[in-house]
């Protein structure tokens, strides 16, 4: 049995420990926003964040998630009627074209922008790879930008 | 969240019994064609008004990432006159009324998406109906209050009648509207000059739901009592299941159920593309590690010695002898033989896949006699066939819901896993959700085909071309399809009406078709992007070879503004000018001609694309081998830009697509078997590539739209390789372009 926490919510499971955090996540938590692309931790469509630090969750073993805190899309904003300042950046840029990818790459974002608060273009180049389909990327790297702005006026 | 049947899952006659009177709503919509069913004039179902003002409107195609569901409403918003925040959208499912002699279409016209006519076919529809049924609320307004509806008007959601000093919210009209006989006649739309939704900057209609993780897509399906599929599928193209063991996975945890399905004869047309071992699970994790404990024995496949290496090595052998002539204007031979200067010259477009990011996955549910599938498809009438043939149900008792799709690309035009997915259900009883993985995509797509192109021209002595040549050695994508004459296969490779016909007087064409077990399909603007690479690239060389400026070359090639005949998909004409508007325009931002440090340079390319018009212009440098992208300005002319924010997504997006594959994608074959598998040997572009100088331009011309979802891409790989050359001298004359640079 191994428990944990999502999205704030107390949870178990207690089938194959092997099974990747993904398809807990996905199958038996029903929460759908984290999305399968590869399998193989390449594209990033699955990105969640476990104690706080983006994981790609197709390459997550549940086993190693025993009593620790994993957020998904769906519990990044703080409430219902506030998005989180990414999510916002996103909206201010329609960044979404298909929008499979768009929650990992959100989940992607607000990690990589904790740890580059004021990122150059060389910073997102290096630090964000997940795969956009649909080529969005133009809008991702200005939006990033626009968070970083976001939240510094937040903070200041 | 499932698909279940929405608002717009009903008849009409159940509308107007219950849907008016219960809910207070109206349901309007053209009259399309004869409703069998009912014996009444058929109406579209479009529009409903609830009592609080907002209005749902109803997308009848699906949403593949080219902005349909956005713009749509935008149509229908403009001429119902609402305000744009009081409007949301839903999907509709697959419509389809049984006639005497097969099926008709539902809600007046086909449903489906791909050759970029999404938005082309919904525009005069669905303005239409927001006109129309903006004149019954109006009808209805001046009926309650005894005036001549002349008396009446709009404005943003309420009849207003300044005569009577009395303003009607249209949610208190809609049961006296609905009531009112259906219109004779199609209400005047409005004059363009007085849109204010169309035509202006609107976010995405979803982009709340997707960026909070609420967007649900066909992998997203849940229905009741749901278990899971996946399928084990031949490691040799076209292998067929001889025998398996399914002991080990029948011990797995969650393991239901293992059987094998059948598939094809190779080479024949096709459902499925071939057979398997279908393992179902109460889990896909479950159905995935069932699959991976299957023994399999595979029969010995036709396609077994099949590979890349032979295949182009044999189209090299056809292109020394005389293939199919498809197009032979003027005299080529005379006009070869009278040139002072030939030009000959090869390029090589590889099998690229279409890798849509959400993996291939279906819901199927098959009963005695009925069936219902929910499926991320681009042809829900294609998903119907595909699920009748493999259940011999009747099409009209099969229920086609669409969900969002996660990229389309082409590959959603093939609804071989809605097949699969039925065969399951039927053979278990149970619903099902089959899911692809990431490997069953890549090694068992509808390739873009590969082919050799060897290019001729003769010029004059003035430099200009007198005769031109395009010699095609592929694998058609037509090689599969039922009652295709062999003569016929070039139609889906080579466009007879692209430039430079009737701009050059002696064209000829020529065509020989190879043969690889490689599926092949549609992949995003098919057989353009082959083409715009080749003749975008062989211009520019020949500009070269005579000494002339590339712009120039084709600014005096593609001429004044002028309709020229154009008898394939995007026509009935072609505007040479019009490439020539955006080429002159891309080529001016980007400052071409101006001085450039050594191991810069900038390239051109313009390709007019199902209707559309795309230009090109891109600066690169390259370094010690190390390509950077600087700087790319593309500009479109896609008649009049509907949604603009989409159409720059689109020409942003796909540049990217045409860019990521030029750059890095090959799909190859050897013993039978398709070498790629996963992201990690098909590298798709990241972000890092796409440089941050990247300007969209939208150069309306006209009032009518062309769709975009294909016009951005044919021009982008020439105008990279060309601007390759510009920099350092070397032309890339067979992609991908990165193993060739290192």
């Amino acid at each position: 049995m191994v428990s944990f926490s999502i999205n704030s919510e107390n949870v178990s499971f207690d089938g194959d420990p092997g099974t990747p955090l993904l398809w807990v996540i996905r199958d038996h938590l029903k929460l759908r926003g984290t999305k399968f692309g590869c399998g193989i931790g390449q594209c990033g469509a699955c990105t969640v964040h476990v104690d706080g630090a983006a994981q790609r969750s197709c390459l997550v073993p549940v086993a190693s998630i025993d009593g620790r805190s994993v957020t998904t899309i769906e519990g990044l904003a703080p409430s219902e009627n506030a998005l989180h300042p990414v999510q916002r950046a996103w909206l201010e840029h329609d960044v979404p074209q298909c929008g499979y990818c768009q929650a990992g790459q959100i989940m992607a974002a607000v990690d990589f922008l904790k740890r580059h608060p004021k990122p150059s273009d060389a910073d997102i180049d290096n630090g964000i790879t997940n795969i956009c389909r649909c080529g969005t990327y133009v809008r991702i790297r200005k939006a990033i930008h626009r968070a970083a702005e976001l939240t510094a006026g937040e903070k200041s | 969240m499932s698909a279940a049947p929405g608002k717009f899952h009903v008849t009409r006659r159940q509308v107007l019994i219950a849907g008016v009177g219960a809910a207070g709503s109206l349901v309007v919509g053209l009259p399309a064609l004869a409703d069998e069913e009912d014996g009444e004039r058929m109406l579209g179902f479009f529009i409903e008004i609830n009592p609080d003002g907002s209005v749902v409107i109803g997308c009848k195609d699906p949403e593949i990432g080219q902005g349909l569901r956005t713009a749509v409403p935008m149509l229908v918003a403009e001429e119902l006159d609402v305000p744009w925040d009081k409007v949301r959208i839903e999907q509709m499912p697959l419509g389809i009324v049984k006639t005497a002699d097969g099926y008709a279409w539902k809600y007046g016209g086909g449903q489906g998406v791909g050759g970029s006519t999404g938005l082309l076919y919904n525009w005069e529809l669905m303005r239409q109906v927001g006109a129309d049924a903006r004149r019954q609320l109006i009808r209805a307004a001046a009926r309650r209050l005894g005036v001549d509806e002349s008396q009446c008007d709009t404005r943003r959601g309420a009849v207003v009648c300044p005569s009577q000093n009395t303003e009607i919210p249209y949610s208190e009209l809609v049961v006296e509207a609905a009531a009112l006989p259906a219109p004779e006649e199609p209400a005047p739309r409005k004059a363009m000059d007085d849109y204010r939704i169309i035509g202006t900057r609107r976010q995405t209609i979803d982009a709340h739901d997707i960026v909070t993780g609420k967007a649900m897509y066909g992998i997203d399906t849940v229905q009741p009592d749901m278990r899971y599929a996946v399928i084990a599928r031949a490691p040799v193209l076209n292998a067929r299941v001889k025998s398996f063991d399914d002991t080990k996975a029948r011990a797995i945890d969650g393991v239901l159920d293992v059987f094998s399905i059948d598939g094809p004869e190779p080479g024949e047309p096709y459902v499925i593309l071939a057979s398997g071992v279908a393992v179902v699970a109460t889990s896909t994790w479950a159905a995935m590690q069932g699959r991976a404990a299957l023994d399999i024995e595979w029969e010995q496949s036709p396609s077994a010695s099949d590979s890349s290496e032979r295949f182009w090595r044999e189209n090299e052998e056809m292109l020394k002898g005389d293939g199919q002539v498809v197009l032979d204007d003027g005299d080529y031979d005379a006009a070869m033989a009278a040139a002072s200067k030939t030009i000959t010259r090869q390029y090589r477009v590889p099998f690229v896949s279409h890798a849509p990011l959400e993996p291939q996955n279906c819901y199927a549910y098959v009963k005695a006699d009925e069936c219902h599938i929910i499926a991320p498809t681009q042809m829900p009438s294609g998903a119907s066939r595909a699920a009748h043939a493999v259940t011999g149900i009747p099409r009209e008792n099969i229920r086609i819901d669409m969900t969002r799709v996660g990229g389309g690309f082409g590959r959603r035009l093939t609804n071989d896993y809605v097949a699969e997915a039925a065969m399951i259900s039927k053979r278990t009883g149970w619903p099902i959700k089959l899911q692809w993985t990431r490997e069953d995509d890549m090694k068992n797509d509808f390739y873009r085909p590969g082919g050799l192109h060897e290019m001729h021209a003769g010029i004059d002595a003035d430099g200009s071309i007198t005769a031109w040549a395009q010699r095609l050695a592929s694998g058609s994508k037509y090689y599969r399809r039922p009652d295709m004459p062999d003569e016929n296969l070039y139609q889906a490779e080579l466009y007879v009406d692209d430039f430079p016909r009737r701009i050059v007087d002696n064209v000829r064409m020529e065509y020989f078709h190879n043969r690889i077990g490689l599926p092949r399909g549609s992949w995003r603007a098919p057989a353009h992007t082959a083409n715009a690479f080749v003749i975008q690239s062989f211009i520019d060389e020949i500009a070269h070879e005579t000494g002339q400026d590339p712009l120039r070359l084709r600014l005096d090639l593609l001429g004044e503004p002028r309709e020229l005949e154009y008898s394939g998909h995007g026509g009935p004409t072609f505007n040479p000018g019009r490439l020539a508007r955006l080429l002159r325009f891309v080529a001016e931002r980007i400052g071409y001609g101006n001085r450039l440090p050594k191991g810069r340079g900038i390239g051109l390319a313009t390709h007019f694309t199902f209707g559309g018009y795309a230009a090109h212009a891109m600066e690169v440098s390259v370094a010690d081998g190390k390509l950077t992208i600087e700087r790319i300005v593309a500009a479109i002319d896609c008649g009049y830009a509907v949604h603009p924010n989409g159409v720059d997504a689109q020409l942003q997006g796909g540049t990217i697509d045409g860019l990521s594959t030029a750059l890095g994608l090959e799909i190859t074959v050897k013993d039978g078997r398709v070498q790629q598998s996963n992201f990690d040997d098909y590298p798709l572009a990241r972000i890092a590539m796409v440089p941050s100088l990247f300007e969209t331009h939208i150069l309306n011309f006209d009032d009518v739209p062309t769709g975009v979802g294909e016009i951005g891409i044919p021009s982008a790989a020439p105008a990279l390789t060309n601007a390759i050359f510009a920099a350092t001298g070397q032309r890339i004359r067979s992609l991908p372009v990165l193993k060739q640079l290192a």
